[in-house]
């Protein structure tokens, strides 16, 4: 299909993979011209050329690979941690009735509180070092990850599992094979919600409290006017933010290739 | 994986569905298969209330060991309830239900039950999904059942990919192999077009000769029971309201004798 197609529809691929591009890079080069001629103001808008400057200085003085890392841990550890709560609270209520009864009324509650606003509590209890901020990322994912494998194991095929039933699977094969396969593309659904709720907590909490990470450092920036500074520390929240979307992609890719619609998504993709 | 699949093809077997006639096949040798031992099934007085309606009105029957019998009757007559009694997911509630001589008192390996949608894991693969309960050898085990259906060629493919026969060979290799010694049928071919349908009764009834289990077949289609069993049962109203041995289905000469039989079994449904 691909190859040894005429030349004028090699130009208009080329023309269709390039078009896309042609908006942002139009803005980008406007936007360098604005500022260079002194039209937008350096404390308004930074020109394009200053932030890519702002990148190499940070980076070669460390200070950029620093913060990022230490963004990066913090969202990597909250995620580890309210993600697996929410997970085993979401298997618990999903797979044992009194679990649920006992507990979902409770969370379905707690998931109502917005957990921006308890930041004056938590700072107040962890004052503002690291404790915090994980702290908020952990309630941040938990919810998304425990509604949808609550849901998820909830809404496995009834008749598969009575089928495993008749075949002779125990507990264990039955949520291994079943019940967990079953609610995986759930699960991963939520985990692709968190990831979103991840990096917005993250960003509030570091601009609010913190000595160090990606939002330290456009607040600290902002304080001395460094708006090159600032508008490098959103494009790197961005890239973070399309990182952790591109690896959830990728992974239910993999875990999902038995599913038709992840199929064809691959076929097209290739 | 592929050298195992390459091994298997070169068994002298015919892997091919769609053959001339059941006789043929029977014919070949097909070493690979232990036959089964058949089972008995009996039912003594069998009655199932459910919240006080009661679906089977003290059911008696006797199923000799390796007998096909199909069970004819309108939706809601108890048949499918029936089957799950058999199979141990439900108890009755009068009665007794014995297989080999035994009441039965859950699941057990050698009573096998088809459903009416094949019920595949889609996460599975079409050989994973025929090996669902895993063991020692469990892929050999199912590659040659998969063989025996005649889908070899398609044990690395996905449910999603296969058509409905495969997917319903694909649940029949799933029963097979545990070489069960009783095969319960809960209308399995229902939602298969009629084409596939009778390609799919020459394959059960090829395999059966195979392996020599006997069979309980749910169906509202007279002439899908006529087609494959040696008895036909009608149950109306949860009891027996017609008991008919009609030999084996190459016993019937011809296409007139047939529909007399599916006649006869119609004036009673």
């Amino acid at each position: 299909m691909a190859g040894g197609g005429k030349g004028g529809g090699v130009v208009r691929r080329a023309g269709e993979q390039l078009l896309p591009w042609l908006l942002p890079l139009g803005l980008l080069a406007v936007w360098e011209l604005a500022a260079a001629t002194g039209w937008l103001s350096a404390r308004v808008l930074p020109a394009p050329s200053d932030i890519a400057l702002a990148f190499w200085t940070t980076l070669l003085d460390g200070s950029l690979p620093r913060h990022v890392a230490v963004s990066a841990e913090r969202a990597v550890k909250g995620l580890l941690i309210g993600g697996g709560l929410g997970f085993a609270l979401g298997f618990l209520t999903g797979a044992l009735k009194p679990a649920e009864i006992l507990l979902d009324s409770s969370l379905q509650m707690l998931r109502n509180v917005p957990h921006l606003a308890i930041i004056p509590m938590v700072i107040l209890w962890f004052g503002i070092g690291e404790e915090a901020k994980i702290f908020l990322v952990s309630i941040g994912v938990l919810f998304p990850i425990y509604l949808n494998t609550f849901h998820g194991i909830r809404s496995v095929d009834r008749g598969l599992v009575e089928m495993a039933r008749v075949y002779g699977l125990g507990t264990a094969a039955l949520y291994a094979r079943v019940i967990l396969p079953g609610a995986l593309p759930s699960i991963l659904l939520g985990v692709r919600y968190a990831l979103g709720i991840m990096w917005l907590t993250l960003i509030v909490a570091e601009t609010i409290s913190a000595s160090s990470g990606i939002g330290y450092m456009t607040m600290n920036a902002r304080e001395f006017l460094q708006t090159d500074l600032v508008l490098l520390g959103i494009i790197v929240y961005a890239l973070l933010g399309k990182l952790a979307d591109t690896l959830t992609r990728w992974l239910e890719r993999r875990a999902l290739a038995w599913n038709p619609s992840f199929h064809t998504a691959l076929e097209t993709a290739s | 994986m592929t050298a195992l699949l390459q091994a298997l093809r070169r068994l002298p077997l015919p892997r091919s569905v769609a053959v001339p006639s059941p006789s043929v096949t029977a014919a070949l040798p097909r070493a690979s298969f232990e036959r089964a031992r058949p089972l008995e099934l009996r039912l003594d007085g069998v009655v199932k209330e459910f919240a006080g309606r009661r679906v089977l009105d003290g059911l008696d029957l006797t199923v000799p060991a390796g007998q096909f019998v199909a069970v004819v009757g309108r939706s809601g007559g108890g048949k499918s309830t029936l089957m799950r009694l058999i199979v141990g997911l439900d108890r009755p509630s009068g009665g007794r239900v014995l297989v080999d001589g035994r009441p039965v008192s859950g699941l057990r390996p050698d009573v096998r039950l088809l459903f009416q949608d094949p019920r595949l894991l889609p996460w599975q693969r079409a050989v994973g999904n025929v090996g669902i309960a895993r063991g020692p050898g469990w892929r050999e085990r199912a590659l040659a059942a998969l063989d025996d259906v005649g889908l070899a060629d398609r044990a690395e493919e996905w449910p999603s990919v296969l058509s409905g026969g495969q997917r319903q060979r694909v649940a029949l290799a799933r029963a097979l192999v545990s070489n069960p010694g009783l095969l319960l049928l809960d209308e399995p071919f229902g939602a298969l077009d009629a084409l596939t349908r009778q390609e799919m009764h020459r394959l059960l009834r090829r395999i059966r000769e195979e392996h020599g289990f006997g069979a309980v077949l749910i169906t509202h289609d007279v002439a899908e029971a006529v087609a494959l069993a040696d008895r036909v049962l009608v149950l109306r109203e949860g009891k027996i309201a017609l008991d008919l041995d009609i030999g084996g289905p190459d016993q019937r000469p011809d296409e007139s004798a047939v529909a007399a039989l599916e006649a006869r079994i119609l004036r009673d449904v």
